[in-house]
């Protein structure tokens, strides 16, 4: 036997005739006031008392909504999935009207379907399947455009929107100055900190110079370079792009007879080219710069000394070599931005998805090409 | 504007036998209209019935099933690019939301087809962009970006963009959706006043009435349950003398029958 809430029992009563049969009284009103509560309670009741049978007294209900109609539909399931009656018994004709206009009699019988039918594991595998052949279709296709706004670009090179490159070129390059110097001045530091615990003790003080500069010039500097842009801007392209997509505004440019990927995605490719390069050397520097500070203050070299010893080791091939990567990598990142721009669908979520997927893949293409290009230079030199 | 001898009326836009639709999802099945030269031809009907899918048929965004759209002469969907592009020139689109670019001012805006499509020097294209934001009545607004003008005013602004190049026909995607009745029917005044100086064909998505009665010359009403055109002609006629229940419901505002709509 269930204790009644308090100040439950205001709304309703039941009682019991003989083996099974439970009647429930309800009284002055069952509405969203009160739904919540009492579906706890008579699911506690039905559980206790295991009634074949369930009469439902309406008489001295007042109100009654929409809320109220689920407590009804809720007992009329629980007592079909018993295989019990459920019968509801003085009914006014206000709560009918509210019972029929909620199309109570229908609702109860049929089972809620919470989710879609789960469908098959094959129908699953087939749905992906096409997915993944439906991105790929977009992304060849899309690769096709940027190749063919190149050549438009090629043959009417007054066409492209230089104002907007020159814009994105400062938004990619000038602005990220400070958190790439930041970043690689701090990784230099740590670097040569961390070697010269090791190189300390055989007296190669002077070899934290070289070790950082050659590990920052080929491939530290253009990679945390690159993850930065990737962060900065690629994810910023992907946003805004994918922005315009859902507020029309690439559709207008395509009934504009303007190339939208001539329009939007050249100029972005062609900022984040010209000034990768850039902000890698000034990452260079700075690490080298990060370098310096710990090799002067806590390993007893001279400025001179250093830098003697940087210039020494660090061939042109290698900054060159660290350049070149940061040039691939800026059209990876800024390609990749404005792909997953393009392939936005639906509202604000689809921008959100896309910015994080644009990042994702950046930095995943970023490592992957470095190590390809690692492996290549690698059996160039033989 | 020259006026061309009362000869038989000139076809803009001829839809023949055309099935659009989503994958395998068809929306239009087999319509079959034509819209002539210098009309105001409204395309109407419920929500979800498939307005906006035919115009983004119209304007070539998205690409029929099977059926040919001919449009000044050009049929857009064979050989699409050259043909779609060729007829895009002679085309204005104003969105629904205007759908301005919110980088740039309302007159670069405006400026932005002169300068893609045009060899006009800045000077020239700076003077038509002031003669256009006259024209919608939004002189001053130059340099104000589109987030810094009211919702009307973008409307206005994507107008005067659409009406750049002097374009033959112009559609229209649901103008009035979401402006104050005024503001809407300044809007209905603009489109007739632009129609009448320029002869303009404008093709009009849309579902307000009141708007449908003062500019439409002739309108087509789709439904969704028949995936068809149910309707055809002047909106006044229709209104008092079409055989379909569900025409003369739609025109006079009515519920319909049955419950239907509260179970959809």
């Amino acid at each position: 036997m269930t204790v009644l809430s308090k100040n439950l029992t205001r709304f309703y009563s039941f009682s019991q005739e003989g083996a099974g049969k439970l009647t429930i009284h309800f009284q002055d009103r069952l509405d969203v006031s009160n739904t919540a509560p009492l579906t706890k309670e008579f699911n506690v009741l039905l559980r206790t008392h295991k009634p074949d049978n369930l009469v439902i007294d309406l008489e001295k209900l007042n109100d009654l909504d929409d809320y109220g109609v689920s407590v009804l539909v809720e007992l009329k399931r629980a007592m079909g999935n018993r295989r019990g009656n459920f019968s509801l018994t003085n009914i006014s004709e206000k709560v009918n009207e509210i019972l029929s206009m909620h199309r109570f009699d229908v609702l109860g019988r049929q089972p809620i379907s919470t989710h879609k039918t789960s469908s098959s594991l094959f129908a699953n595998l087939g749905d992906s399947v096409f997915n993944i052949g439906s991105e790929i279709r977009f992304m060849l296709t899309f690769l096709g455009d940027t190749c063919f706004s190149f050549l438009m670009f090629l043959r009417r090179p007054g066409g492209l929107r230089f104002n907007d490159m020159i814009e994105k070129m400062k938004h990619v390059g000038l602005d990220a100055l400070p958190i790439v110097g930041l970043i690689s001045f701090l990784l230099g530091l740590i670097m040569a900190f961390m070697s010269s615990v090791q190189l300390q003790q055989f007296g190669a003080n002077i070899y934290v110079a070289s070790l950082v500069g050659i590990s920052m010039t080929r491939e530290l500097g253009p990679i945390m370079t690159a993850i930065i842009v990737a962060g900065r801007s690629g994810s910023s392209f992907a946003a805004e792009i994918g922005t315009m997509k859902i507020s029309e505004e690439v559709d207008a440019l395509y009934t504009m007879n303007i190339n939208p990927n001539f329009f939007l995605v050249l100029p972005r490719m062609f900022a984040a080219f010209l000034v990768m390069p850039v902000l890698v050397l000034f990452s260079d520097l700075f690490a080298i710069a990060g370098g310096l500070l710990v090799g002067v203050t806590m390993l007893d070299l001279t400025v001179s000394g250093y830098i003697n010893q940087t210039i020494n080791t660090l061939t042109l091939f290698d900054v060159f070599w660290g350049v070149f990567k940061s040039g691939i990598f800026a059209i990876l990142i800024s390609w990749t931005g404005c792909l997953r721009g393009f392939q936005v669908k639906g509202g604000a979520a689809g921008v959100g998805q896309a910015t994080t997927s644009a990042v994702v893949t950046s930095i995943f293409l970023i490592v992957l090409t470095d190590s390809l290009l690692v492996v290549i230079l690698r059996y160039w030199n033989g | 504007m020259i006026n061309k001898p009362a000869e038989e009326k000139r076809v803009a836009i001829n839809v023949i036998d055309m099935v659009a639709g989503y994958g395998e999802d068809v929306i239009l099945n087999h319509i079959n209209f034509k819209v002539y030269e210098g009309e105001i031809f409204v395309i109407l009907g419920g929500s979800g019935c498939g307005k906006s899918t035919l115009l983004k048929h119209l304007i070539g965004l998205n690409h029929p099933i099977s059926g040919n759209i001919v449009i000044n002469g050009i049929d857009i969907t064979s050989n699409r690019e050259s043909n779609l592009q060729q007829v895009l020139r002679e085309c204005g689109i104003l969105f629904q939301s205007g759908a301005l670019f919110s980088s740039m001012t309302v007159a670069e805006n405006v400026a932005l087809p002169m300068q893609e499509h045009t060899d006009l020097p800045a000077s020239s294209i700076d003077n038509i962009v002031r003669m256009k934001l006259a024209q919608v009545s939004l002189t001053g607004y130059e340099d104000h970006l589109p987030s810094e003008i009211s919702g009307g005013m973008k409307k206005r602004a994507g107008l005067a963009r659409a009406m750049a190049l002097n374009p033959k026909v112009l559609f229209f995607d649901e103008p009035s959706a979401g402006l104050d009745p005024i503001t809407s029917a300044e809007l209905d005044q603009l489109i007739i006043r632009l129609n009448g100086s320029y002869n303009t064909t404008m093709v009009i998505v849309t579902h307000e009435l009141p708007s449908i009665f003062s500019v439409a010359h002739r309108v087509i009403m789709l439904d969704k349950r028949v995936k068809k055109i149910i309707a055809e002609g002047q909106p006044q006629y229709l209104r008092d003398n079409s055989q379909n229940p569900f025409v003369r419901q739609f025109f006079n505002r009515e519920i319909e029958s049955d419950n239907d709509l509260l179970i959809d």
